[in-house]
């Protein structure tokens, strides 16, 4: 059991943790955040698939996700 | 539940002002991660580039030093031997290190300086506009070869990690790529041995990192890093060149 905490904010909209996820555990939000990115978001509902492997973190440029286990 | 990822404690809080899925700003945290892991936070000093990577003052929390175009390696040169007990990084685009400062790397490296550098390869001068850096792969369109880069006229891009390697003052060159995640960890990895190189008072080290500029690459973030893997490892091979294993030049 894990989870991430994505900061809407932060994110730039990359996607770059959407393209990386292997259990494909993060999607694109339909709310733009402050700068007006549409940003990553974590599929709360889904939590128990999400292993904690961190390769959404190592890939985010901007250090907008932190990860729970 | 505990918190296994978070920002590392060197890296700023500051939002960056890099375009949406540059690499440049993978290529900070790892930075970040790898002087935090070595503990050296409190005695590196970085040296900066003039291109994207300018401010890096604002995110990296060390001391800095910004040098003129092209003059890191000697702005490095003189810092570390002032003070050797100082970690001396610079942190240069391939316009800045390839192009306006070809003398200086080559010379810092050849005297076997005993500093790091971490040489973003995004081949083109980002910050500029994407006009043509001396890393443009052949046929490579940019506002300066709206053609494609013509090897009869503009020669052919220039492989740094393997140019250095040849030179005997040089510890430790690498290249590595930030397209996947295997990846960056390889990098970050190469970033931390290139450090012990300069701990251990091995010589000049450098890692070569294929970094993405989409933005002037006119690509989406995500086929940015398939341009990384199609286009850019084919001719720019990773790997390690040199890796001094002791202090066999005395
Ligand atoms: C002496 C001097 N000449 C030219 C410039 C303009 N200039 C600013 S950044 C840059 C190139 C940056 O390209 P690169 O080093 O590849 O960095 P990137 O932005 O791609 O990371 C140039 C030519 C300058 N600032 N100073
Ligand atoms: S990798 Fe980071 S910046 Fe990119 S979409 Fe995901 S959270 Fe946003
Ligand atoms: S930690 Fe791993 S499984 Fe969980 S969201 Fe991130 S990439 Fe997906
Ligand atoms: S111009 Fe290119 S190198 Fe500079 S921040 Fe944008 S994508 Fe990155
Ligand atoms: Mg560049």
């Amino acid at each position: 059991m894990a989870y991430i905490k994505i900061d809407a904010d932060r994110c730039k909209g990359c996607y770059f943790c959407i393209k990386f996820c292997p259990k494909q555990l993060i999607i694109v939000s339909d709310t733009h955040n402050k700068v007006g990115y549409f940003p990553a978001q974590f599929l709360q509902e889904k939590e128990d698939q999400c292993t904690g492997c961190k390769t959404c973190a190592l890939m985010c440029p901007d250090t907008a996700i932190e990860v729970f286990k | 539940m505990e918190k296994i990822f978070t920002r590392t404690p060197t890296l700023t809080s500051s939002e960056t002002h890099f375009c949406p899925g540059c690499t440049h700003g993978i290529a900070h945290r790892i930075l970040a991660e790898a002087i935090d892991e070595l503990g050296i936070a409190d005695r590196t000093i970085g040296i900066p580039g003039v291109g994207c990577c300018v401010f890096l003052y604002y995110y990296i929390a060390i001391d800095t030093l910004e040098a003129p175009h092209g003059r890191a390696p000697a702005c490095a040169t003189g810092m570390k031997r002032a003070q050797p007990d100082k970690i001396i990084f610079n942190y240069q685009g391939d316009g800045d290190m390839a192009a306006i400062g070809t003398s200086e790397i080559i010379h810092a490296a050849n005297r076997g300086e005993n500093i790091t550098v971490i040489f973003i390869n995004n081949s083109v001068y980002g910050m500029t506009g994407g006009q043509m850096a001396p890393t443009t792969l052949l046929g490579q369109q940019t506002t300066t070869s709206p053609y494609g880069r013509n090897f009869q006229t503009e020669g052919y891009p220039i492989k740094m990690a393997e140019m250095l390697a040849t030179l005997e003052g040089v510890a430790y060159s690498a290249r590595v790529s930030l397209h996947k995640p295997k990846n960056v960890m390889q990098a970050k990895k190469a970033i931390i041995k290139a450090f012990e190189m300069q701990i251990n008072q091995m010589g000049f080290s450098m890692v070569e990192i294929l970094s993405t500029c989409n933005t002037n690459w006119r690509v989406s973030p995500i086929e940015a890093l398939d341009v990384i893997e199609n286009e850019m490892i084919p001719y720019f091979p990773l790997g390690v060149f040199k890796e001094r294993t002791g202090k066999d030049f005395l």
